[in-house]
């Protein structure tokens, strides 16, 4: 485990203390980044199925999260008015992807996340990362994990959207309104997840309130940015919890549209 | 209860050094730092250390315990088996000077380069005036005892020397930040922490605020922050814009 | 020698705590260049861990408070032995030297005005203490460092200065090492400052740290400046107890100005037993009055857990004597049954972390076990109030190392006003001296030069002798046994015959390894001020033969006035230390009115 690998350019560099090991940890630091490749790739490789599969995203009243908002004609949805038909090639999740896609992508907290488990960069605290040079995020492609922003704000569009399917899967599968299901409740916990997940993201604490420096003159704003500071403090938690809803409520709505499974209607 | 902990020094200095084992007296509710000083009393008359206040005030006493940046008079040797063996090095990322004493001068270059403290000036009756709420969040920071544990962690200068030129560290983008947050500073220092201190390197793993011994968030509430608004200053063209027709003042 | 690496200064501070660096940038302030000087990295002064405040009347908090009353409760404090006139720059100053820091970048917690708030601390008759958290000495430091490095003052870190270098007029300069490599280093200067802190090291059970081997007090008196009033030592009463290896770290005051409260091993306040004549009009006699005073401070008087740091310590002292003491020998501290855990959370922060990570004690849930440690010397160079001017030409001491301003007992909260006030008076007596004094014409004696570096080194040469740090030891426990809160004639005897021994033991000592960062070698080179110092203690308070302040004599108890009207000067010759009763100044008129309510 305490491979020594030649590293000049780090501990090893002159001047420092002659240590060969990269590190004298005892603990067992690499369980964490492996749970999370772990966890991370089993989510890409069952959404990529999904995002591929084109079928089994939509059953009376409920739609899947991959598959929402269903902006082509192609789609089966009724939860969103389609805007065009592209090639039959590419599914309508493909289309609409690349918006939770990017806003993970560039997430603070994944950042962290896949930076430790992938780029092993470092892959725990005090462990010599492998790679000798290292830019951080100052160049191409990375210098672009600084439009988090703007995808938190088109997330806010999705969470709108998702939201509003779960208001749509208060009806039954022939459209009357005032009924309710189990995949109610799975529609609109993914709903609330995506929205605490949102809501605790670096940017928006930024926006409601983080850039001033003189908050007793803006009091709402203030309230704003500690409620959302609060919520912060466990977007770690957010980003996991809301990552499994996704996949859960697909998964949900895949298994009722496949009949393996029948929703259980309360009302 | 007394035991004899096993303990491993690594002694040497800039021009080399090994590790070596040590039996040294440990009693109950002892930290490492007290085991060390009787190691230096008893056995190693000349062995290097530094340490004042011997209570996690002063940010003296940092080494890497079992390779982990720690600051020993806060690590009290209850957390190990009696018969664990104790690695005790100094911190990796500094030019070592002897034993556990290293060269931490590329922290002081660092804090000289910063733009100093520009205040507004006082009221009328020589007061300034902040509310609680405007200063809670900078005070935070000032909670830092230059520790430097945070710099000793930060890979971005531990695994690659060459980066101490353009990276001031987490500790100093967490002073750019307090001095960007200080309800009384004029000078807008998103800039120069882009391009000079180098906040872009930083990829937010995080390691620094896990070591911190002040229980700082480092990455959350200081480093984060700074990068947002240094994407006000520089990469977001719509608060750019708004900024320049004075409809978002930098306040 | 070869190997020696020389500067030439206008201004050379030794010490970088609070009264080193306010000299600092008081003297660059006023054209000088200054040289700083310290035995610890920059920032990591003594002065970073005071806890509580800085005392100022800037009457935030209590309009009715102003710079009189509090010149009047720093001389009740220190039972009329300060030098008045001390005590009055003291107390007018104060508040201009706290505003100052905030247009460096200090951050204090606030009223809710907006002004900078202000908390109670024993012996002040207002809540007085501008604060943060309990890490105020934390802020200051920082402040002054980084106005340092923000005016590039050059800082010589990690560097030991071990003689003054005097010639015919006065200083000349500087000498010492730098620990890191050994090798020699000497400043040219007219001028030199002592901010160096103070004495705690030679005692066993102290808040100090290493560096408080009162170097500047045995420096001065080499060079052939006077000490005065150094039998008084302060104990504070609350430091830990247990676990033994952090015995004697500091609980702050605040604890106790927030609600804490003393009790011994049966549960009883005990403190309301020692409340004394002096100080009976202003403390409340009853439990009840004491607990409303924390609300309604203008129509109660103060709990008696806020007499002045000696009171309690005594009464500390005598509880535990008295058997009715905890498991290890200390009294409870309780905040836990008073506060809620929010608000010691927030008050507190770091008295929580500390017992948390060192005893394993939660304090919003269990009481803290406490007892006194050595804290504070009282005692100090003699200087001039206004200039801070020593005896010698050119020399000028700032902060703990300076003595007068305090008496025979120092306030909580008073010693980092006084780092300000006296810190830039020196700084600036300082800077006009060397421009009347230029440095060229303070030659250093190259002959001198040579001698230091030569006695640095002779440790080295000496083969088979003891270890320094048994030495430091026994001092240790010495001062501790002997010379400790409560003194008798006989025992201080002893300590004066045991350290002629310890003297003996230290010149014949030797020490392994190189010159590099050499720990061993570094005592070795402070253990002769160890010595001297606890030499003059001893010697001091043999010779005052009454109990006040921080002094309290067995075979003497009580004040007298007529050692209430004298100081005790400490001075050198031929390396024997011979002292001297000295009149104190005449306090005007107009500042005695002041004390008429409650005559002394
Ligand atoms: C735990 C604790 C809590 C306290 N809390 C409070 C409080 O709340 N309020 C209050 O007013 N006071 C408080 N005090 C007291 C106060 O902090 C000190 O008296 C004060 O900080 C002393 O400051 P100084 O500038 O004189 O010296 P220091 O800050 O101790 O600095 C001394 C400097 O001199 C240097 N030095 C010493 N010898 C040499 C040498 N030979 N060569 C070169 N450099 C040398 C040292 O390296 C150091 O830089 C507290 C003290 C302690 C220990
Ligand atoms: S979060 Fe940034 S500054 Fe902190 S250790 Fe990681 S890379 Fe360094
Ligand atoms: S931020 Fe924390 S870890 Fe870094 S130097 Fe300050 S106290 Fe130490
Ligand atoms: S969503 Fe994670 S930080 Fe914005
Ligand atoms: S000795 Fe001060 S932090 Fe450890």
């Amino acid at each position: 485990m305490t491979t020594t690998v030649p590293a000049p350019a780090g501990t090893g560099a002159p001047g420092r203390a002659t240590i060969a090991a990269r590190t004298l940890r005892t603990d067992r630091w690499w369980v964490q980044p492996a749970i999370t490749v772990g966890v991370l790739v089993a989510f890409i490789v069952y959404s990529t199925i999904r995002a591929f599969e084109n079928a089994n995203y939509y059953v009376e009243p409920y739609i899947s999260p991959f598959y929402s908002p269903c902006i082509t004609t192609a789609c089966q949805g009724d939860t969103f008015p389609k805007l065009f038909s592209g090639p039959s090639f590419l599914t309508p999740a493909l289309y609409i992807l690349i918006v939770p896609l990017g806003f993970r992508l560039t997430c603070y907290y994944y950042r962290k996340a896949y930076y430790r488990s992938f780029w092993l960069s470092p892959p725990a605290c005090a462990v010599a990362e492998p790679r000798a040079g290292y830019s951080g995020e100052t160049r191409f492609p990375l210098v672009f994990q600084n439009v988090h922003r703007y995808f938190f704000l088109l997330g806010l569009v999705f969470n709108a959207i998702l939201t509003y399917d779960a208001v749509l899967s208060f009806r039954d599968h022939e459209g009357r309104w005032g009924h309710m299901g189990l995949g109610t409740l799975v529609l609109l916990a993914n709903a609330t997840l995506l929205w605490l997940y949102s809501l605790s993201c670096h940017s928006c604490r930024h926006i409601v309130g983080g850039r001033l420096n003189n908050f007793s003159r803006h009091p709402m704003r203030y309230r704003f940015w500690t409620l959302v500071s609060k919520l912060n403090a466990r977007h770690m938690q957010f980003a996991w919890v809301s990552l499994f809803g996704v996949a859960l409520t697909d998964l949900y709505v895949r298994l009722l549209a496949t009949g393996t499974i029948t929703d259980l209607r309360f009302f | 209860m007394t035991y004899d902990a096993k303990l491993r020094v690594w002694r040497g200095d800039a021009d080399g050094g090994e590790l070596r084992d040590f039996t040294v007296e440990a009693n109950d509710g002892e930290v490492v730092l007290d085991v060390i000083h009787r190691l230096q009393a008893t056995q190693a008359g000349d062995l290097a250390v530094r340490w004042n206040c011997k209570a996690g005030k002063c940010g003296s006493c940092s080494a890497e315990i079992n390779g982990r940046p720690r600051l020993m008079c806060l690590t009290r040797m209850s957390t190990f088996a009696e018969d664990d063996v104790i690695t005790v090095t100094p911190m990796r990322t500094f030019p070592v000077i002897r034993d556990l004493v290293t060269d931490v001068s590329y922290n002081y270059e660092k804090a000289a380069q910063i733009p100093a403290f520009t205040p507004q000036p006082r009221d009328a009756d020589g007061n300034h005036r902040m509310q609680q709420v405007d200063v809670e969040r900078p005070q935070e920071f000032r909670k830092c005892i230059e520790c430097f544990l945070c710099q000793d962690v930060c890979h971005v200068v531990r695994d690659h020397e060459d980066n101490k030129k353009v990276f001031a560290g987490p500790r100093f983008l967490m002073r750019l930040a307090e001095l960007d947050m200080h309800p009384l500073d004029n000078l807008d220092r998103r800039k120069v922490s882009q391009e000079n201190f180098g906040v872009g390197m930083c990829n937010i793993t995080k390691c620094c605020s896990e070591v911190c011994p002040e229980g700082i968030h480092i990455t959350d509430n200081a480093i984060i922050p700074l990068k947002e608004r240094v994407v006000d200053r520089k990469y977001d063209p719509i608060t750019w814009l708004g900024a320049k027709i004075g409809r978002r003042p930098h306040s | 020698m070869a190997e020696l690496e020389r500067h030439h200064y206008d201004v050379v501070v030794i010490g970088a705590g609070g009264a080193g660096l306010r000299a600092a940038i008081e003297a660059q302030a006023s054209g000088a260049r200054v040289a700083v000087v310290c035995k610890s990295l920059l920032g990591k002064a003594h002065t970073v861990m005071a806890e509580g405040g800085i005392a100022a009347a800037m009457a935030n908090v209590y309009p009715e408070d102003n710079w009189q009353v509090h010149f009047r409760d720093t001389m009740r404090g220190g039972k009329m032995l300060n030098h008045w006139r001390m005590a009055q720059l003291h107390a007018q100053e104060a508040p201009d030297r706290v505003r100052e820091l905030e247009d460096w970048g200090a951050l204090f917690d606030r009223t809710p005005a907006g002004l900078i708030s202000q908390r109670d601390f024993g012996g002040h008759r207002y809540a007085r203490l501008a604060h943060v958290g309990d890490r105020t000495g934390l802020e200051l430091i920082r402040t002054l460092q980084q106005r340092v490095v923000a005016l590039g003052i050059d800082v010589f870190m990690e560097c030991t200065v071990t003689r003054l270098m005097t010639g015919p007029d006065g200083i000349t300069g500087a000498f010492g090492y730098w620990r890191e490599s050994g090798r020699f280093i000497s400043w040219q200067a007219p001028s030199v400052v002592l901010a160096t802190g103070g004495i705690g090291k030679s005692y066993k059970v102290t808040s100090n740290s290493w560096e408080y081997t009162g170097d500047g007090h045995s420096l001065a008196l080499q060079a052939g400046a006077t000490l005065v009033n150094m039998e008084f030592v302060q104990f504070h009463p609350t430091g830990m107890v247990w676990p033994p290896s952090v015995r004697g770290i500091l609980v702050t005051e605040s604890v106790r100005g927030d609600g804490g409260v003393l009790k011994n091993s049966e549960g009883t306040r005990f403190m309301f037993d020692y409340i004394p004549e002096y100080f009976r009009k202003e403390t409340a006699d009853t439990i009840e009055e004491a607990d409303r005073w924390y609300d309604d401070k203008r129509n109660n008087r103060r709990p008696p857990e806020l007499l002045p740091r000696d009171e309690v310590a005594r009464a500390i002292n005598s509880e535990v004597k008295a058997g009715r003491g905890t498991e290890h020998g200390g009294v409870y501290l309780d905040i836990a049954s008073r506060r809620s855990k929010e608000y010691i959370l927030k008050r507190l922060p770091s008295m929580y972390h500390q017992f948390m990570e060192l005893a394993e004690v939660d304090i919003t849930a269990e009481p803290m076990e406490v007892g006194p440690t050595c804290h504070y010397v009282m005692g100090g160079v003699e200087v001039d109030p206004d200039t801070a001017a020593a005896k010698i030409p050119g020399l000028y001491a700032a902060g703990e190392v300076a003595g007068g301003m305090h008496g025979s007992n120092r306030l909580g909260g008073n010693s980092l006003s006084d780092l300000l006030v006296f810190g830039r008076r020196a700084g600036a007596s300082a800077a006009a001296y060397a421009q009347a004094h230029p440095v060229t014409a303070a030659q250093l004696d190259d002959d001198a030069v040579a001698e230091a570096g030569k006695a640095a080194l002779a440790p080295f040469e000496r083969e088979g002798g003891e270890n320094p740090y048994t030495i430091q030891h026994d001092l240790q426990q010495t001062m501790n046994d002997l010379v400790g809160i409560i003194r008798t004639e006989p025992e201080m005897r002893e300590a004066l015959d045991r350290i002629e021994e310890l003297k003996k033991r230290v010149a014949n000592l030797s020490v392994e390894g190189h010159r590099q960062y050499n720990p061993g070698w570094h005592l070795a080179l402070d253990l002769p001020h160890m010595l001297k110092v606890s030499e003059c203690i001893a010697k001091a308070a043999l010779e005052r033969q009454e109990s006040r302040g921080g002094h309290t004599r067995d075979d003497f108890p009580g004040p007298t006035p007529e050692w209430g009207a004298l100081n005790v000067i400490c001075s050198e010759h031929d390396g024997s230390i011979s002292l001297l009763r000295q009149p104190l100044p005449q306090m005007p008129e107009d500042l005695a009115t002041l004390f008429e309510e409650t005559p002394a």
